[in-house]
């Protein structure tokens, strides 16, 4: 097990992302450590989800920039589930093996072993024996159990993942939890954006709350009060069609 | 008997011969192009499509009258040039893809029947249209042809991203920048295997032996590849019994091709497991768990 260490995993500097020049995430300033377990909190439209897809690369800055030290093949990303088409005629283990594609790429077929490894995810996510089945035919925790054991194939650095519990049963939460942990205790970096003010508390060392602008980030205890949770609600509500141009310098909030 | 009706005029005439293996190519390339269209959800767009090759291949023709060169090259430029356009469109303005590929197309399709109507006389009009797969020259069977080749080659590099790129668009641009391969990739073939049929079935029904048979294969089959394969054969014998049809029954070639893929439709439609009388028939009494 390797715990935290000093180097940061990813960086923002004075990050301001947003749609149509408003800002969704406003003067993001500060750094995540190498094997981090963050929690990244707010209400409805505070920016959570914007964050990650930009660290992707599926959205542009609209000012300042960030850095992630790991390769782009190191990076696995779990967007919400209304990104998959459910419909689509594919196997649970076809699906699931994809997440060999950084070995497999577009052409080459699945070797005994890598085939002896993907029924060993499945097993791991307690979906053995759902191989053959069409995702299409999954509950929606079993699917999110899929999606897991994708990542777990995916043996990425840092995990970025989009609301992984929502609309999922306790029992597969309490699962999904525990494979969680289990990449933070081998020392894996992971942003993941939660809802659940609980489960940030007793499982997330870490965490940035956002609305809009940076409210806390930092310890979970430090960051998670209700004065602060309240400042969230009342600004992730603002937006004015007529604001003006914003100048405001970075304001720096160390992890 | 039955094997003069059914054998007879491929064994007699030559026309028959070449229309057959037209249809042999068209089904084994525009089919699983169909069907990747079906499930991508963009069976419309395919048929939008196959209006927007019309003006490249009218201003081929305004310029060298019936050529099968001049036709094709401008047919596919047109093709891919609506495809980017309206992508384009797409992602950098409030139009949605549907409504900028609308947009082009009926553009083109103005544009393309004006062109023709320039120089042409209503028999060019309707060989556009309407294609003429029982008058297949050598030089347009080998085109046919060569694209079918050129798309099974290009499915079987393609396969993978163009599965994920379906289903879960955003996983494999995370992985990988094979997306925008697959994507335009799939997009230049949608427009080759469409001038590849406009000439046997013309602009108007080239999409039918794309869609139909992958509909109807969607009903049967539960995975991919059995798809792939079923709709294939659908494709292939909807090309023998129409060519059948149009020579007994004395019927234009071409529609009576897409009925038949329609009528195999909607056969599938209604005794298939995913159609709608199927489930219905047999019912098997549910199971514990």
């Amino acid at each position: 097990m390797t715990g935290p260490d000093s180097r940061a995993a990813v960086s923002f500097e004075n990050l301001t992302l947003g749609y149509d020049r408003h800002p969704a995430v406003h003067h993001l300033h500060g750094a995540v450590r190498t094997g981090t377990l963050l929690a990244v909190v707010g209400p409805n439209g505070a920016g959570k989800s914007t964050l990650l897809k930009a660290l992707v690369g599926e959205l542009a800055p609209l000012q300042g920039s960030f850095r992630i030290e790991v390769a782009p093949r190191q990076i696995a990303y779990l967007p919400q589930q209304n990104e998959i088409d459910r419909s689509f005629p594919v196997s649970v283990f076809d699906m699931v093996a994809m997440g060999l594609w950084h070995t497999l790429g577009p052409l080459r077929g699945l070797t005994q072993e890598q085939r002896a490894r993907v029924m060993e995810v499945l097993a791991q996510v307690g979906l053995a024996g759902l191989e053959r089945r069409a995702i299409g035919t999954l509950s929606g925790g079993q699917l999110q159990r899929a999606r897991f054991a994708r990542l777990m194939l995916q043996d990425a650095r840092l995990l970025l993942l989009d609301e992984p519990f929502n609309a999922i049963d306790s029992r597969t939460t309490e699962d999904l939890v525990a494979l969680m942990l289990g990449w933070h205790a081998e020392g894996r970096t992971i942003l993941a954006v939660l809802h659940d003010l609980e489960r940030v508390r007793r499982y997330f060392p870490e965490c940035l709350l956002l609305a809009r602008e940076t409210l806390g980030f930092g310890p979970t205890h430090e960051i998670l009060t209700e004065a602060r949770l309240a400042e969230a609600r009342r600004i992730a509500e603002r937006f004015d069609d007529h604001a003006p141009v914003c100048h405001r310098p970075p304001i720096e909030i160390a992890a | 008997m039955i094997f003069d009706f059914v054998l007879g005029p491929f064994l007699e005439f030559e026309f028959m011969r070449r229309a057959l293996a037209g249809c042999l190519a068209l089904a084994l390339g525009a089919t699983p192009i169909g069907l990747f269209l079906l499930l991508r959800r963009m069976s419309l767009m395919g048929d939008a499509m196959s209006h927007a090759v019309l003006p490249g291949a009218a201003l081929g023709y305004l310029a060298f009258g019936l050529s099968l060169g001049a036709m094709t090259v401008g047919g596919i430029i047109a093709g891919i040039a609506v495809a980017i356009a309206s992508g384009w469109v797409a992602r950098s303005s409030v139009l949605k893809e549907d409504a900028s590929l609308a947009t082009f197309y009926l553009m083109s399709l103005a544009a393309g029947v004006l062109i023709v109507s320039l120089r042409g006389r209503n028999l060019d009009l309707l060989h556009v249209l309407f294609g003429s797969v029982l008058a297949l020259d050598g030089g347009s069977l080998l085109l046919i042809a060569a694209i079918s080749t050129v798309t099974l080659f290009a499915l079987a590099l393609l396969y993978r991203p163009l599965v994920l790129e379906c289903f879960d668009p955003v996983f494999l641009r995370g992985v990988s920048r094979c997306s925008p391969i697959a994507h335009y990739g799939f997009l230049i073939l949608v427009v080759l295997n469409l001038v590849s049929g406009f000439h046997a079935l013309g602009t108007l029904m080239a999409v039918g032996i794309m869609i139909l048979p992958a509909a109807a294969a969607r009903l049967w089959a539960a995975t991919l590849p059995t798809m792939l394969v079923l709709a294939v054969c659908i494709a292939l014998l909807s090309g023998v019994l129409g060519l059948l049809a149009s020579f007994h029954a004395d019927v234009p070639a071409g529609p009576a091709i897409i009925l038949v893929a329609g009528l195999l439709h909607v056969a599938s439609l209604v005794l298939a497991p995913g159609g709608l009388i199927g489930p219905r028939l047999v019912r098997r009494p549910h199971l514990e768990s």
